[in-house]
């Protein structure tokens, strides 16, 4: 019982650990410009996709192919991570800047229908792109089980658990220390004051976008890894959870979001256990109505981002 | 002395305020104020910005929650209320901004107003019957008559938008809107912000006119004072969330802690 | 500051106490009557499609134009109807082992009242939720209930229920004993005409009175709204109920004409589809919402097919890039644009409301009296069903108080 309970922590921190970083991509923008990036979920899920046609162009395309052992396929991994980071971070710049920008002095609901319609467009451009059904996605490194105490973690959990540890700290770290950081802070907490400071209000929006986008980037390819597909559809299952995950922590709150995402992992883990595949959505949605009905200040409600 | 002198001591209170408190975490906006308003009378809340003036009547309105106090109209306790019971029990507003419904003609906006007193329901509305259809009727000639009060121009103006007008007719079309739930109280919010002097004096007219017209009381903030001096029958001075004076006019006109607040310490010579 | 032009406002004429554009809407009712004449039956039977959808954008409309929610889960009230019909007809609801069955014509009235209860208790939790957690939870619901649905076998699970009766036959004085079946859309056609014009008489009615101009002012200003006297929980309840309604009956006579009903007729793109609709025809416009509830399901149903054979049929084309593109299936993507597009070019819609153009270009005097000011910031919870801004308590404050909205509980 206590094994199973262990099971299924272990499972629940690793996913929880890339809601996380997706949730991290909501929370900084909605912090800065108070819009929930509805297209954020379907920028994570380009992020498989763009991973899996860049291992597909390497001749990728099954478990335990690369040769050249564990190097090489940590190699690729980076690669291939670094790449989704850097193309997902570009998407979610070039939706900021044609859905949401035109639209920041129109009435909230204007934007409100536009994210919506990023959503669909990115959804439905995947899917003309790579189709309809769920695409094998190689493990890229060897998928090797540990177990320890009866509990068993795979590489990739541990994969994701040490990813996200490092973007979150580097995101911390980029946040708190560097100017840039210091602008985004600025201005989530006062735009006018900021601008009047000379910070470029434009660019640090832009910015905040490349980084919720890279970050989901990398949980996009370690995502596909651990279930070992890719498909459209994710995105928006996948977002929806994340988003649960950063209003549960506190919207505009990154300890928030962060913590968020391991809730909302771990909760999904054990509703799987106790209800079934086909309740776990209806639970996390339920979840998500609570907590913005009951709490929508969330767990740490506050809206500045705060340091890490 | 201003306004109706022999009503102002008919001493008959309407609204009052015992130790009124309203704080924002650790922000005490409004401190145990003790306001009264007797029926008939113009009472003005003046202060320098900050002051709370606004927080009083968001509370009055059933915006805020007081912290602790209670607000007592006719007898009975409305504190908590929620803005539109409060309507109700016949107390309406203007707000500073103005704000009306801008892209609801002039005849719309004063009827929204009327919205309490209308009887009509879903049914009756989507099937028109003739109660409904009668009820709107009237309605609408009771807007126009409101409209009316304020001269031919904005009845002419009737099924223009809102936002269409000018600022001074905004500012009368939100009036006639207050106006239109019968009200006994009328909080009025900077009547007279952002008008110029022969548009100030017109609207003094007005106010004082509705006095007389409607029998209605009337508490307003005001931050021109010789409009508060010139209008009401008694003043009472917020600073800082606290009464500091409360009189009448020519009272409050001399008064130190007054002039001190506005124009800060006197300085030694 | 600017002065512009009176502008009326489209609807009823309060002075000459006739609804404006009604003579234009008597021509295309009759229009509509003999259409079945001159068109052959598969126009016929998408044109009694269309009217479905017609219907639903007006109760969309009713929500998300009216009375400014957003609500992203409106094809749940479309399955309730079309599954309450499809249970009492099924026998499928028993009560202390009597089985209750009701024929067509009842459950378009019942169908809407269950739809009407389910908006009001969906709605419920959204009262105090501002614009994007009011979308979410919305669309929240809008997931969970189809969901539902297909998890629960006294719902019928996966397969929903089959070999649903079509209306039972009717006499008409004239025209005799009417009879409706699978194959012949005429019937069907009819009916929703007559359902549809009367759900348009009901809104346009609706739209100018007492709680259609509550629905409005809420929608501007819900501070002055309820300054004014608009109970705005009652409000909301109502705006969620009346939306509702309307797509139950929708629901209902989708199952009764396709005589089959499944969780997946019901998903989110459905809900998104009649928001496409409201938001190119024009938020808040009636006619406006007809027409883009009309265009989008020709574009869905007809337009993108007609679009893949003629790219495939003309050579060139067909071996281009574009020749590997089944246009049907990128509905969502056309929609996504769409919605981008009419909120950046022309928020209106293509017919707007008189209204609402103003509104969303900024333009006019009075931005302080328009909806934008009541959302921007947090919220202070003030009692039975009252939101407030922190940010509106600045505008309600002047300047000088919004140092109290820094203050406050942070956001809610």
């Amino acid at each position: 019982m206590l094994q199973l309970i262990g099971q299924q922590l272990i499972n629940g921190l690793a996913l929880g650990s890339l809601y996380a970083l997706i949730a991290l991509g909501y929370t900084l923008v909605y912090g800065i410009i108070e819009l929930i990036n509805f297209a954020h979920g379907d920028v994570f899920m380009w992020g498989s996709f763009i991973a899996l046609s860049i291992l597909t162009a390497f001749g990728i395309n099954a478990d335990h192919q690369i040769a050249g052992g564990l190097l090489s396929a940590v190699g690729v991994l980076v690669l291939t991570v670094a790449l989704a980071m850097v193309c997902c971070a570009a998407i979610n710049m070039i939706v900021e800047r044609v859905a949401y920008k035109p639209l920041r002095k129109a009435p909230r609901l204007a934007p409100l229908i536009s994210a919506i319609g990023a959503s669909f467009i990115l959804e439905d451009s995947a899917k003309l792109w790579q189709g309809n059904s769920p695409l094998f996605f190689p493990t890229i490194i060897p998928d090797v089980n540990f177990t320890i105490a009866g509990v068993t973690i795979t590489s990739i959990d541990i994969l994701a658990l040490v990813v996200s540890i490092i973007l979150m700290f580097a995101l911390d770290r980029f946040i708190s220390r560097t100017r840039l950081g210091k602008a985004m802070r600025a201005t989530a907490q006062d735009p006018e004051a900021a601008a009047l400071m000379g910070i470029n209000i434009d660019l640090t929006i832009l910015l905040t976008f490349l980084l919720g986008g890279a970050l989901a980037g990398a949980a996009g390819v370690i995502y596909s890894m651990k279930i070992g597909q890719a498909w459209y559809v994710n995105g928006f299952t996948v977002g929806l959870k994340a988003f649960t995950a950063a209003v549960l922590g506190g919207i505009g709150n990154i300890i928030g979001a962060a913590l968020g995402g391991l809730l909302i992992g771990i909760l999904e883990a054990y509703a799987t256990q106790l209800f079934g595949d086909k309740w776990t959505d209806v639970v996390v949605f339920a979840i998500l109505v609570l907590v913005l009905v009951f709490r929508p200040s969330g767990l740490l409600g506050q809206q500045v981002p705060e340091k890490v | 002395m201003n306004g109706s002198a022999e009503q102002a001591l008919s001493r008959e209170p309407l609204l009052e305020l015992h130790r009124l408190t309203k704080q924002f975490g650790g922000l005490v906006a409004v401190q145990d104020l003790d306001l009264t308003v007797n029926r008939g009378e113009i009472v003005s809340i003046i202060g320098p910005n900050g002051a709370g003036k606004t927080t009083v009547f968001n509370l009055i309105t059933g915006i805020y929650k007081p912290t602790s106090g209670r607000i007592v109209l006719q007898g009975k306790n409305i504190a908590g209320l929620s803005p539109d019971r409060v309507v109700k029990r016949g107390i309406t507003r203007t707000f500073q901004n103005i704000r009306l419904f801008g892209n609801m003609t002039v005849l719309e906006n004063v009827l929204v107003g009327q919205h309490v007193h209308l009887r009509a329901n879903v049914f009756s509305s989507m099937l028109r019957l003739p109660g409904q259809r009668r009820e709107e009727r009237r309605a609408r000639e009771k807007a126009l008559s409101l409209l009316r009060f304020f001269g031919s121009d904005l009845v002419a103006r009737q099924d223009d938008m809102a936002s269409s007008l000018s600022y001074a007719d905004r500012r009368r079309v939100e009036i006639a809107r207050a106006l239109a739930a019968d009200p006994i109280l009328l909080l009025l919010d900077e009547p007279t912000a952002g008008m110029n002097e022969s548009e100030t004096a017109e609207a003094v007219r007005y106010i004082q006119q509705l006095r007389r017209e409607f029998g209605l009381t009337i508490l307003l903030i005001e931050h021109k004072m010789t409009v508060a001096m010139g209008i009401s029958d008694r003043i009472t001075v917020l600073d800082y969330g606290r009464k500091i004076a409360e009189g009448l006019p020519d009272e409050i006109r001399r008064n130190e802690l007054v002039i001190e607040a506005y124009l800060g310490r006197k300085t030694v010579a | 500051m600017k002065i512009l032009g009176p502008q009326k406002s489209a609807g009823y004429d309060l002075r000459r106490g006739i609804f404006r554009g009604w003579g234009l809407g008597l021509i295309f009712l009759v229009v509509l009557i003999f259409y079945p004449f001159v068109a052959d039956p598969t126009l016929v039977a998408a044109a009694a499609n269309a009217g479905i959808f017609i219907m639903m954008a007006l109760g969309l409309n009713i929500v998300v134009g009216f009375a400014g929610l957003l609500d992203l889960g409106y094809a749940a009230f479309f399955a309730i109807g079309a599954y309450a019909y499809a249970m009492v007809d099924s026998g499928a609801i028993a009560i202390h082992g009597h089985t209750i069955t009701l024929s067509f014509w009842p459950m378009i009235i019942g169908g809407a009242i269950v739809a009407a209860f389910f908006g009001a208790v969906l709605g419920a939790p959204t009262l105090r939720l501002r614009g994007d957690y009011l979308a979410i939870v919305t669309l929240g619901f809008g997931e969970i209930v189809p969901l539902v649905f297909r998890n629960t076998a006294a719902l019928g699970s996966v397969n929903g229920f089959t070999g649903l009766d079509v209306p039972s036959p009717i006499t008409l004085p004239f025209l005799g004993v009417i009879q409706f079946s699978v194959i012949n859309p005429v019937p069907f056609y009819y009916l929703i005409v007559i359902l549809g014009t009367l759900v348009v008489l009901g809104v346009v009615f609706l739209r100018d009175s007492r709680i259609g101009r509550a629905w409005v002012a809420m929608r501007e200003d819900e501070i002055a709204a309820a300054c004014s006297g608009i109970n705005l929980v009652r409000t909301k309840l109502l705006a969620y109920a009346m939306g509702a309604s309307l797509s139950g009956i929708a629901g209902v006579y989708y199952a009764a004409k396709l005589t089959t009903v499944t969780p997946d007729q019901f998903d989110f793109t459905v809900s998104i589809y009649i928001l496409v609709m409201v938001v190119l025809g024009g938020m808040g416009s009636i006619p406006g919402v007809m027409l883009g509830a009309a265009l989008i399901y020709y574009i869905n149903s007809y337009f993108l097919v007609q679009l893949n054979g003629w790219v495939h049929g003309v050579p060139l084309l067909a071996h281009s890039l574009l020749g590997s593109v089944d246009f049907t299936e990128i509905r969502n993507l056309l929609y996504g644009v769409i919605l981008v597009a009419m909120m950046i070019l022309r928020p209106e819609g293509l017919i707007p409301s008189g209204r609402r153009k103003r509104e969303l270009h900024g333009e006019g005097i009075a931005l302080e009296s328009l909806s934008l000011v009541g959302e921007v910031a947090a919220e202070v919870d003030v009692g039975a069903g009252v939101t407030v801004d922190a940010d509106s308590e600045a505008a309600v404050g002047g300047v000088a108080e919004s140092d109290l909205a820094a203050g406050t509980d942070g956001r809610e």
